[in-house]
């Protein structure tokens, strides 16, 4: 097995639901509780990756990030090396990538509170934050669990982007799926199948943490 | 005193948009807001509250500005510095009895809130319930702790939207005092939105009823509740017995009318009103105010005496509704005492007695 290429694909997603995270938040927010009206526009873009082949999606975010790329050019401009075939732009193209798997377990876990409970609290005196942090946080928090697990499982297992973005270069783009690819190439069939296991297994838990929690989380403070 | 007036208008997929209109002043004290459901009393709280936006129009409490759409002023909901005990109370569920009542006095000193939430939780007699989750209360419980969360912010209004449906009457009595001995004390405008008519005659000072988005009349509760102007209200009120009629003549000398009933199947007396002969009006009777005889009634004050066939019997909890075809056909409530005592049967020949000033006029 290529413990090279499995520590890249952890870090790889962990860095990525990190950052998702902090970004989806907001946009969930805001489609959740915004009323209006051209936020089905957002939704679709948001929910876009989700149907979108992957080697578009990388086609595209490589063109954007190529040194002629608008954010090739910043990049380029910020840190004075390219965006292409590195770590960042892996990470970057990753997020758009698992977009949706962050924002719509959050924006589910937000709508299905109670209004009421918003309304409260605003009327006994908390503003939006306090709102947020006593209230929702608390209230919503297996939507943001399931949110990090999805975008983590998710970007463990991407293939077709990261061919794009990140080419082949190992300890810096060589992640999991390619390193299983490129063993089958080789037909050496038994050290994919290590790999290809390790992350079947790596799935199945993570999936089962999340509906694990889902499934009970909801019950201890409504009523029984 | 909070004024009001405003104007909100709903979209919606039917035919005729749902309009809020609602111009009212509440002095400090109890005002009942009463209606039918779906006329706009949660509505105009949450309008109150600025938890909802009007359309145009204004809601001041003194001096104070809370909505002005002119000059385009909306004080969010936090500084309206108001209390709101939602039908659904809204209780945390992950927080304890004692942090959701001090949830609303997050900017006093810590020692300050420990102090304030024992106190009213004694006086709603919740405080041996503050280490409890919501969801391990019961409805009464739960009712007082919603209560004290929101009165405990000292606001300058209160608004109750039918914060005590559900509960048996003792309950309700005992909740209502202690609601009654906390405004003593403070007078503010208290706005309470129920359907239950003792609720309404044992805190109502006022009434406001709001139909269909309009506020329809404002008044005492007797006035307002046992003599509905619209079929709307009546129906709210209580009113089984909603008849389509004609005046038929007045008789001043004798404070009455004669109208025709449901297209001159027949005539009674009700009290003198303003409408000419020959206006179609509607008369309610409540079903409990008609009394039934099995023989005809003789020497008796009452001046509606009308012969009728009995037509079904209906057992519903400890009363029993009678349908009466007599002429027109009416709700009749006995209780099962007297179904027994007086034999009654679908078919039997029975006289309805109904006094004159249990008739009510509705235009």
């Amino acid at each position: 097995m290529n413990a090279e290429a499995l520590l890249l694909s952890l870090r790889l997603a962990a860095t990525v639901s990190f950052f998702l995270l902090v970004l989806a938040l907001p946009l969930a927010y805001g489609l959740a509780f915004s009323t209006w009206r051209g936020k089905f526009l957002l939704e679709s873009v948001v929910a876009l990756p989700l149907v979108l082949p992957p080697t578009v999606l990388g086609f595209y975010a490589l063109i954007a990030m190529g040194p002629r790329g608008p954010l090739g050019k910043i990049w380029q401009s910020l840190f004075g090396h390219p965006l292409a075939f590195t770590f960042a732009g892996l990470v970057l193209a990753s997020m758009l990538y698992s977009l949706p798997f962050a924002v719509q377990p959050l924006v589910a876990s937000f709508e299905s509170l109670d209004r009421r409970l918003l309304d409260a609290s605003a009327v006994l005196g908390a503003d939006r934050a306090r709102t947020f942090l006593r209230i929702i946080l608390p209230l919503a928090w297996p939507g943001f669990l399931t949110a990090l697990v999805l975008s983590f499982a998710h970007t463990l297992g991407e293939f077709g982007v990261v061919l794009m973005v990140g080419g082949n270069l190992p300890g810096i783009t060589r992640t999991v799926s390619i390193d299983i690819y490129d063993r089958v190439q080789a037909l050496d069939y038994a050290a994919a199948h290590q790999t290809a296991l390790l992350l079947l297994l790596i799935s199945f838990v993570v999936l089962s943490i999340v509906y694990g929690v889902n499934r009970r989380v909801w019950s201890p403070w409504l009523a029984k | 005193m909070l004024n009001i007036h405003i104007r909100k208008q709903f979209r919606s997929n039917g035919a005729q948009p749902f309009i809020l209109e609602a111009a009212a002043s509440f002095a400090p004290g109890f005002t009942v807001l009463f209606g039918p459901s779906g006329a706009g009393k949660s509505t105009l709280l949450d309008c109150i509250a600025g938890l909802q936006q009007p359309d145009s129009g204004e809601i001041r409490l003194g001096e104070r500005i809370y909505f002005d759409a002119a000059r385009k002023i909306s004080l969010p909901p936090q500084r309206r510095e108001l209390a709101y005990v939602f039908q659904s109370l809204a209780l945390f569920p992950h927080l304890s009895v004692e942090q959701n009542i001090r949830y609303g006095l997050a900017k006093l000193r810590s020692s300050d809130q420990v102090e304030g939430t024992q106190s009213i939780a004694t006086a709603f007699h919740i405080e041996k319930l503050l280490s409890r989750r919501p969801a391990e209360l019961s409805g009464g419980e739960k009712q007082r702790v919603a209560l004290a969360r929101s009165l405990i912010t000292r606001p300058r209004v209160l608004l109750l939207d039918e914060p005590l449906t559900g509960l048996d009457s003792a309950l309700r009595r005992s909740i209502l005092e202690d609601l009654r001995a906390w405004n003593n004390a403070n007078r503010i405008p208290i706005l309470y939105v129920t359907h239950n008519r003792e609720e309404v005659d044992s805190i109502g000072e006022r009434v406001v009823a709001l139909v269909n988005g309009r506020v329809q009349e404002t008044g005492a509760p007797r006035a307002v509740l046992d003599a509905p102007r619209s079929v709307e209200l009546a129906h709210a009120a209580g009113f089984e017995n909603v008849l389509p009629a004609v005046v038929v003549e007045h008789r001043p000398a004798d404070g009455v009318m004669r109208v025709s009933l449901d297209h001159a199947a027949c005539e009674i007396e009700i009290p003198l009103g303003d409408a000419a002969p020959g206006t179609e009006v509607r008369v309610a009777i409540r079903a409990g105010d008609i009394l039934v005889a099995t023989e005809a009634p003789h020497f008796l004050s009452a001046r509606n005496i009308l012969p009728g066939t009995l037509e079904s019997i209906e057992t519903r909890g400890g009363m029993v509704a009678l349908r009466v075809k007599a002429g027109a056909t009416f709700q009749v409530h006995v209780t099962p005492g007297a179904v027994r005592a007086l034999d009654l049967s679908p078919g039997l020949l029975v006289w309805l007695v109904i006094k004159t000033h249990s008739c009510h006029l509705v235009r």
